[in-house]
């Protein structure tokens, strides 16, 4: 069993420190200036530019979402609007020719009457001319009537 | 004379033994260096196959190297906080791959196919010589990151709610280290062992639910290690109020 002499050997041993501590020590600053330039520098710099450009993407997407919404926003009120403006537009059109068909009905109607009165006017006038004519007619007979009456006597 | 052959199979496991390296007057463990030069290079080779072209829509290993990026930055973001992260997250994101790749590959490889003169491949984190280098590494870092963001006003944490706190905030510093090693250390290396034993004295199936609960401890293991350094710096560089 002497493999397993851990202390106290003047050669080897577990616990034999000598000259390749120091230059694994040196090793190990070496590589870490090699990996460095090798890996850790070079994949975060790919790294950190996509997370940069990811977030920037990010913020760039909620930018135009939330420009989106604005337009869509303002569309909506546009829409609103216009209708609103429509509605007006159809219920003045709808009072204008309301209006209208009233004055054209009121002319027709005073036409109408205008056209009546004047008629009835003149019906009255012609009965009345025809009645005088008649009454005359008659006191022209009823005198005659009496002259011949006073003649035969 | 079956107990005689098992004593010598297990002083096969090799606890202990290591590949010298003797440049000048330096001793090195040579397995350490080898089996972490296979594997970060094969983690560089992956990361350079993944970055080499890099697009907006990421496909096939970019996605993979992103998905990690992501989990080393939540990671570095939460424990030391949005204002320094950035600052520190190379740091502690190579500690996590590089304890993570250790671990793996240790876990993962079968190395013991490789005969060595002396010693045997395995998990460099296995050997206490890289877990306290690592560890005294996250102790100067929490110590500049402290220094370089309060300045002198860093060594306000030490008496924070109370000048009471004071030795007991020394005597942290020197607890992580120690705990930071010696937690990776243990863990990988019983992991091993454990393996180890086990096929020498069961080599069918019995060793295989092990192997998967060394592979959840190794991924743990990184984790927490990446974990605790980055939160001993998010301590040093808070701000108290």
């Amino acid at each position: 069993m002497l493999a397993f002499n851990f202390f106290g050997a003047t050669e080897g041993g577990l616990f034999d420190i000598n000259a390749t501590l120091p230059l694994m020590a040196i090793q190990v600053v070496a590589l870490t200036y090699i990996l460095n330039s090798l890996f850790f520098k070079p994949v975060g710099n790919v790294v950190e530019k996509r997370e940069k450009f990811v977030s920037n993407n990010i913020i760039e997407a909620k930018n135009k979402l939330s420009e989106v919404k604005k337009l869509e926003a303002d569309l909506l009120t546009q829409l609103q609007s216009a209708r609103t403006e429509a509605q007006r537009i159809v219920s003045e059109a709808e009072n204008e020719s309301d209006k209208l068909y009233k004055e054209a009905l009121e002319f027709a109607n005073n036409e109408a009457n205008a056209s009546k009165e004047k008629a009835r006017l003149e019906i009255e006038s012609q009965t009345s001319a025809a009645r005088d004519q008649l009454s005359k007619q008659a006191d022209d007979l009823s005198e005659l009537i009496v002259n011949r009456l006073i003649l035969e006597k | 004379m079956f107990f005689n052959s098992l004593l010598t199979n297990f002083a096969a496991l090799e606890v202990g033994q290591h590949l010298y390296w003797q440049i000048g007057n330096i001793r090195l463990h040579g397995q350490v260096f080898l089996t972490s030069w296979i594997l970060l290079g094969a983690l560089l080779v992956f990361i350079s196959l993944g970055t080499k072209k890099m697009e907006n829509d990421p496909k096939g290993l970019q996605n993979l190297l992103e998905f990690l990026w992501d989990y080393i930055r939540d990671l570095a973001r939460t424990q030391i906080g949005e204002k320094v992260y950035r600052d520190w997250m190379p740091f502690i994101g190579t500690l996590f791959l590089f304890v993570f790749v250790s671990n793996w590959g240790g876990a993962l490889i079968p190395w013991r196919l490789i005969k060595l003169p002396s010693g045997e491949l395995g998990a460099p984190t296995a050997d206490i010589n890289t877990t306290i280098a690592l560890a005294l590494l996250v102790s100067l870092s929490y110590f500049y990151a402290g220094l370089s963001n309060k300045g002198w006003r860093y060594f306000e944490y030490y008496v924070h709610p109370t000048p009471i706190m004071l030795p007991f905030k020394i005597l942290e510093d020197f607890t992580k280290p120690l705990s930071l090693s010696f937690r990776l250390f243990g863990n990988i290396l019983a992991d091993e062992l454990v393996v180890g034993v086990l096929v020498f004295l069961v080599p069918l199936i019995l060793p295989i639910p092990v192997m998967f609960l060394g592979l959840f401890t190794s991924a743990i293991q990184a984790l927490i290690f990446a974990t605790l350094a980055a939160y001993y710096i998010g301590e040093a560089v808070e701000e108290h109020h």
